[in-house]
């Protein structure tokens, strides 16, 4: 296929996509990752309906809605983890720096180390902290001496603002820190394989709100240089943490924008009663 | 009146019991003032009364019949019959049985004529001791049912005490495994140690000569060095067919869990775990019959020389077949426990399938992994059939896995059938063997049993 004829079926295209684009750009530059009309089916049901959204490099993107409403099930779209599954089927298109990820060329593996995961609840190996690490890289072969692999470790330890707690217990198990400081391990696994965007599925639900704190703080300070892709159930949370806000509800994405927008003047009436909790 | 139906009678007398119980009970349950005060509902109160007349009865026949052959002895012997025994122990006690046993019509005729005398005391003491059983255990039936129909009131606590008897029941139930297990060993131990007081326990446990003879040779020595039976058992049970049974276990646990369709596995693993049910008899024969000779076979083939068509790779091949089902199982279930998050971890961070089961699941499972491999090895160095169809009973000390070897089991089976006596070393080394063969299983069990324990706390 030609340039110009990709160009060609661009144009066509835009009718149709012009009015959401507004909707659904992610903000400056260049989007990192982008969604059209994306449905989501496990068997019969259909989990997510025609949602498209873009995520910019400079943003931490929030997803919030009720329980239920699909917006875990749309961030494991993009780095197909919903692949597990072996009911969930996925149309639609979503790109990773323009490329297409479910294309068949793709390889899942590479994939997933470009875009990382950070879990609900967190699931550090039983292995030692080192070797939690240290697994990514080995893996992906980004070290090639012991020395670098040390440093890899200290510096994905450090960004995640765990260094000073584990530096003198490396080769304890992961499993043993609190469950904090273990999502903060989870997190810097996810960003020891240098990752270009990450996906945070309720990193903070099953913590207290010290260990909370924490980890909002360092998704303040490892912002920009990853894309961050969150989902939360805390309002609050999204507000603090995020610059872009997609409000989903029953499978559909309701309202994507700013998240200032989205908190003081929401275009949709779902979504002023969502946030002033009329329901969810 | 024999045993069974006085049995019978007493169960009917139950169930009647049980009846005017109720009926006592619904008659007062039916009045209307006193329906709040009533704590047990009427069908308690029958089971209550029931329990009553059956429970004392029965133990009381049981108590006398254990007693009474005793008794009956005395009293046989207290007759003026008795005055022409003779004083020797030995042939009076073959009298006496001889009589007891034309007394109870187990005989026809007596081989002694003296016996032929006692006979009419003993069936005269034995039908007064069973009419005085049956006249007390009646009577018992009879009294303990009214005491209780007495005190049947609607305040009673019959439930209660119902749900206690049944408590208590299921106890004795659960009991009676674990007493079974206890009384085996007690036994083994007072049999090992007569045993033991014939040849010394370091000869047994140390010595590498096994060749049990009833007398000593001319050295003094006996012939009881178990240590090639321990060998043969080692290297049959836990080498070779752990050799075979934990990779393949372990391969089709891992391909069950993590790669089969859903609906392969749905039939694969229910026909896995029906093969754990095929009689080891049946795996003897394939032994036995096919996969020893095809063995000798190949060893002659490839120049082995000595290659027996009984050896210690064919029954531990197949012991090892047999086991699959059992590692498999086992690690299926202990890969199955690891949390899903594990490997969705693994996985999100860009790792392969392979390398996520390599990595992450298998150290996380191994705990309970190796708690079946100890399980599957204890059955294992207990299995007997496959050994004494295909690896034959010479008592060699070998590394060569074509050469034939003998197991603990094979050697107890070989020891304890035919004619016996049972104070010869001979046979009472069966019982030695048993109860090393005891001691070592039950320890595997222990072991794998904690080794499991411990690694499902590690998940709750």
């Amino acid at each position: 296929m030609t340039d110009m004829q990709t160009a060609e079926m661009a144009d066509n295209n835009s009718p149709s996509t012009e009015s959401t684009l507004s909707e659904i750009s992610a903000g400056d530059g260049p989007p990192k990752m982008t969604t059209r009309n994306v449905n989501v089916f496990y068997g019969e049901k259909q989990a997510i309906k025609d949602v498209s959204i873009d995520v910019n490099m400079d943003n931490v993107t929030a997803f919030i809605g009720p329980s239920g409403c699909g917006k875990s099930t749309f961030l494991r779209c993009l780095n197909r983890m919903n692949d597990t599954i072996p009911i969930a089927k996925v149309t639609g298109d979503i790109t990773l720096e323009g490329e297409d990820i479910y294309a068949p060329q793709m390889d899942v593996v590479q994939l997933r180390a470009r875009v990382g995961m950070v879990f609900q609840k967190p699931n550090p190996f039983p292995k030692s902290i080192y070797d939690n690490i240290a697994y990514g890289p080995k893996i992906h072969g980004l070290a090639t001496g012991k020395e670098e692999l040390d440093q890899i470790v200290e510096n994905s330890l450090q960004r995640a603002g765990l260094w000073g707690e584990v530096k003198d217990r490396l080769q304890d198990s992961g499993t043993a820190l609190s469950g904090g400081q273990q999502q903060r391990l989870c997190i810097a696994r996810a960003i020891a394989v240098d990752p270009e965007v990450i996906l945070m599925d309720e990193p903070c639900s099953a913590l207290d709100p010290i260990a909370t704190a924490k980890i909002e703080e360092l998704i303040h300070e490892i912002r920009g240089k990853y894309a961050i892709v969150i989902v939360t159930h805390n309002m609050q949370q999204a507000a603090r943490v995020s610059q872009r806000t997609a409000f989903f509800h029953l499978g559909t994405l309701v309202e994507y924008g700013v998240t200032s927008d989205i908190f003081t003047n929401p275009v949709q009436d779902k979504t002023r009663d969502y946030i002033t909790g009329r329901y969810g | 009146m024999t045993g069974s139906i006085l049995f019978l009678l007493i169960v009917i007398l139950g169930a009647l019991a049980w009846f005017f119980g109720k009926a006592k009970a619904a008659s007062f349950a039916s009045s209307a003032d006193s329906r709040s005060l009533v704590h047990s509902r009427p069908n308690y109160h029958g089971w209550y009364v029931a329990l009553w007349a059956i429970v004392p009865a029965t133990v009381f026949l049981i108590v006398w019949n254990l007693v009474t052959p005793g008794l009956v002895t005395e009293t046989a012997l207290s007759s003026p019959a008795a005055q022409q025994l003779p004083q020797d122990a030995f042939t009076r006690g073959s009298i006496l049985s001889e009589a007891r046993a034309i007394a109870q019509g187990q005989q026809d005729q007596a081989f002694n004529p003296l016996s032929e005398t006692m006979v009419e005391p003993y069936r005269a003491a034995i039908s007064w001791y069973q009419t005085l059983g049956m006249v007390a255990a009646l009577l018992l039936v009879f009294a303990c049912g009214v005491f209780s129909w007495l005190r049947l009131k609607p305040e009673l606590r019959a439930r209660t005490k119902i749900e206690r008897v049944t408590m208590i029941t299921l106890l004795l139930a659960s009991l009676i495994a674990t007493i079974t297990t206890v009384g085996i060993f007690v036994s083994l131990i007072f049999e090992s140690v007569r045993f033991f007081s014939m040849v010394s326990p370091l000869d047994f446990l140390f010595g590498t000569e096994w060749n049990p003879k009833a007398v000593a040779g001319p050295r003094g020595e006996t012939g009881f060095g178990a240590i090639p039976l321990f060998w043969g058992t080692v290297f049959i049970g836990a080498i070779i067919a752990m050799i075979v049974a934990i990779p393949l276990g372990l391969m089709s646990a891992i391909y069950l869990t993590q790669y089969a369709p859903a609906n392969f596995r749905q039939w694969m693993k229910p026909i896995l775990e029906i093969l754990a049910g095929v009689p080891t008899v049946v795996y003897g024969y394939f032994a036995a019959l096919t996969v020893a000779p095809a063995l000798r076979d190949f060893a002659v083939s490839i120049g082995i020389s000595g290659a027996s068509s009984e050896s210690a790779l064919a029954a531990g091949v197949v012991m090892g077949i047999m086991i699959i089902p059992f590692v498999s199982s086992m690690a299926d279930d202990s890969i199955a426990a690891v949390p899903s998050a594990m490997r969705d971890g693994s996985l999100a961070m860009g790792a392969t399938k392979s390398e996520t089961i390599k990595k992450v699941l298998i150290p996380a499972a191994l705990p309970g992994v190796v708690g079946g491999v100890l399980l599957a090895v204890s059955r294992a160095i207990g299995e007997t059939m496959i050994v004494v169809m295909a690896a034959g009973l010479a008592a060699n000390m070998t590394a060569n896995p074509f050469s034939s070897v003998t197991t603990v089991t094979t050697q107890i089976v070989k020891l304890l059938t035919g004619d016996q006596e049972f104070d010869s070393p001979k046979t009472l080394a069966a019982f030695a063997l048993g109860l090393v063969l005891f001691i070592v299983t039950l320890l595997l069990n222990l072991i794998a049993l904690r080794v499991v324990k411990k690694y499902r706390e590690a998940y709750e």
